[in-house]
C-alpha cells in the first residue's frame, strides 16, 4: 500500500510537470515548481519507507529548505532583475514580468 | 539575552533531533555550527521579539491547533471544486481589515489566511489585507473575524474583543 | 493490557500506509485542480491543498510507520518547515503576480472546459 502511495505521488508529479511546461505565465510555472517541490519532498520520504531506509528523510529536510529558498530567489530575480537588492517593501518601482502572458 | 538563550536552546534541540549520533566530535561540531548561526542571526539583527518568538510558544501552539482544524475544514470545498465534473467557482478579491497591531501578529494572521485553502493574502498594506478567495460567499469579513482575534491574542496577548487582558 | 498493545501495533502500519495513500490521492486531486482552474490565482488555491492536506496526511502516515522516535522528530521538522514556508511562498507568488499587474478572473465561472488558455482575462 505504501508503494501505491509512492506511485500516486509520481503520477501527481508527472501531472504537475504539464502545468510547469505549459503554464501561460511565469507565475504559473513558479507555482508549479513550488508545488512540485512539496510533492518531491513527500515522495523522497515515502520512497525511504518503501526501500526500508528512512534515512532518506534527511534529503527531504534539505529539499524542503532549498525548495523554499529557490522559489523566493526566482521571484525576487524576476521582480527586481537582480539578486543584489535588499528585500524590503515598497522600495522599488513596479515592473512588469517579461513572460507574463497577456497583461489584460 | 533571553531571546539569545531561546535561540540557542531551539537550535541545539534541532541539531540533536536531526543528527541522532552523539559522539564528542559531532557534539563539538554542533557547538561550532550553532555559534556560527547565532553570529549570522545577530549580524542580521533578527534576534528580537519577532525573530525569536519562543516566549509565546504555548499560546502559538494553542492557536496552531485551532488553525489545523480550520485548515482541514476549509480543505473540503476546494477538494470538491477540484474533482467535480463541471467547473463551478466564484473567485473574488476582498479587503479585510485586521485589528492586529504588531507586525508579528499581522504576519501570523496573513499566513493563516494563506495557509487556509480557498483564501490567499495578496497584499498587506497598513491594517488592510487584500485577500483573493476561491468562493466569494465564504469570504465575508465576518468569516475572518475569529481568526483575526485569535491570532492577535496569540501573538500579542493583549485585549480581546471584550477588553479582558489575557496572558 | 498487552493484547490492546498488540492490536495497536498490528493496526499501526496498515493505518500509516493508508494515510500515505490518502495523502497521495489528495496530491493528485490538488494537481488536477491546478490543471483545471482558469487563472493563476485560482490555481494557487488548488496548490495549497497539496501544501496542507496532502503533506499533513502523508507525514502523519509516515510517522505511524516510523521505527524510531528520531524519525518522528525529522518528520515533525519537515512538517514544521512546510507549514512555515508554504504560506510565505504562496504569498510571495501572489504578491509578485499582483505587483506585476496580472489581473485575476472575478465572478462565477461555470463551464466544463477551459483550463489551459491565457492567465489574465
Amino acid at each position: 500500500m505504501i508503494g501505491a502511495a509512492a506511485i500516486g505521488l509520481i503520477v501527481a508529479i508527472g501531472l504537475m510537470l504539464i502545468r510547469a511546461l505549459s503554464g501561460p505565465t511565469l507565475y504559473d510555472r513558479v507555482l508549479a515548481m513550488n508545488s512540485l517541490g512539496t510533492k518531491i519532498v513527500l515522495f523522497i520520504g515515502v520512497l525511504g519507507f518503501v526501500l526500508g531506509r528512512p534515512d532518506f528523510l534527511d534529503i527531504s529536510v534539505l529539499y524542503a529548505l532549498i525548495n523554499f529558498v529557490s522559489t523566493i530567489a526566482i521571484l525576487k530575480f524576476f521582480r527586481y532583475r537582480s539578486f543584489q537588492v535588499p528585500l524590503m517593501r515598497r522600495t522599488m518601482p513596479q515592473r512588469r514580468s517579461q513572460s507574463g502572458g497577456d497583461d489584460a | 539575552m533571553g531571546y539569545l538563550l531561546g535561540l540557542i536552546v531551539v537550535l541545539g534541540a534541532l541539531w540533536l533531533g536531526l543528527s541522532g549520533i552523539y559522539e564528542p566530535l559531532l557534539l563539538t561540531l554542533s557547538v561550532i555550527s550553532i555559534a556560527i548561526s547565532i553570529l549570522l542571526a545577530a549580524r542580521l539583527e533578527t534576534v528580537d521579539r519577532e525573530g525569536v518568538p519562543y516566549a509565546r510558544t504555548p499560546q502559538l501552539f494553542a492557536y496552531w491547533a485551532w488553525l489545523l482544524v480550520e485548515i482541514f475544514k476549509a480543505n473540503w470545498p476546494v477538494i470538491k471544486a477540484c474533482v467535480r465534473a463541471d467547473l463551478d467557482i466564484n473567485p473574488a478579491l476582498v479587503k479585510v481589515k485586521t485589528r492586529c497591531e504588531s507586525d508579528f501578529a499581522k504576519t501570523i494572521f496573513a499566513n493563516s489566511i494563506t495557509l487556509t485553502p480557498g483564501t490567499v493574502t495578496v497584499e498587506v498594506e497598513g491594517d488592510k489585507l487584500l485577500v483573493h478567495a476561491l468562493f466569494e460567499e465564504e469570504a465575508t469579513p465576518d468569516s475572518f473575524a475569529e481568526m483575526d482575534e485569535r491570532s492577535a491574542r496569540a501573538a500579542d496577548g493583549r485585549k480581546s474583543s471584550k477588553g479582558e487582558v489575557t496572558a | 493490557m498487552p493484547e490492546v498493545m498488540d492490536v495497536i501495533m498490528a493496526v499501526k502500519p496498515v493505518l500509516g500506509a493508508f494515510l500515505c495513500l490518502v495523502g497521495a490521492g489528495l496530491a493528485i486531486i490538488g494537481t488536477v485542480g491546478v490543471l483545471r482552474f482558469p487563472d493563476f490565482y485560482t490555481r494557487l488555491h488548488a496548490a495549497s491543498i497539496t501544501d496542507t492536506g496532502a503533506a499533513t496526511l502523508t507525514l502523519v502516515g509516515m510517522a505511524l510507520l516510523a521505527p524510531t522516535w528520531l524519525i518522528v522528530f525529522k518528520l515533525a521538522a519537515i512538517w514544521l518547515f512546510l507549514f512555515l514556508t508554504g504560506p510565505t511562498g504562496s504569498h510571495a507568488l501572489a504578491n509578485a503576480a499582483h505587483t506585476a499587474g496580472l489581473q485575476p478572473v472575478i465572478g462565477r465561472q461555470r463551464d466544463g472546459a477551459g483550463a489551459d488558455d491565457e492567465g489574465g482575462a
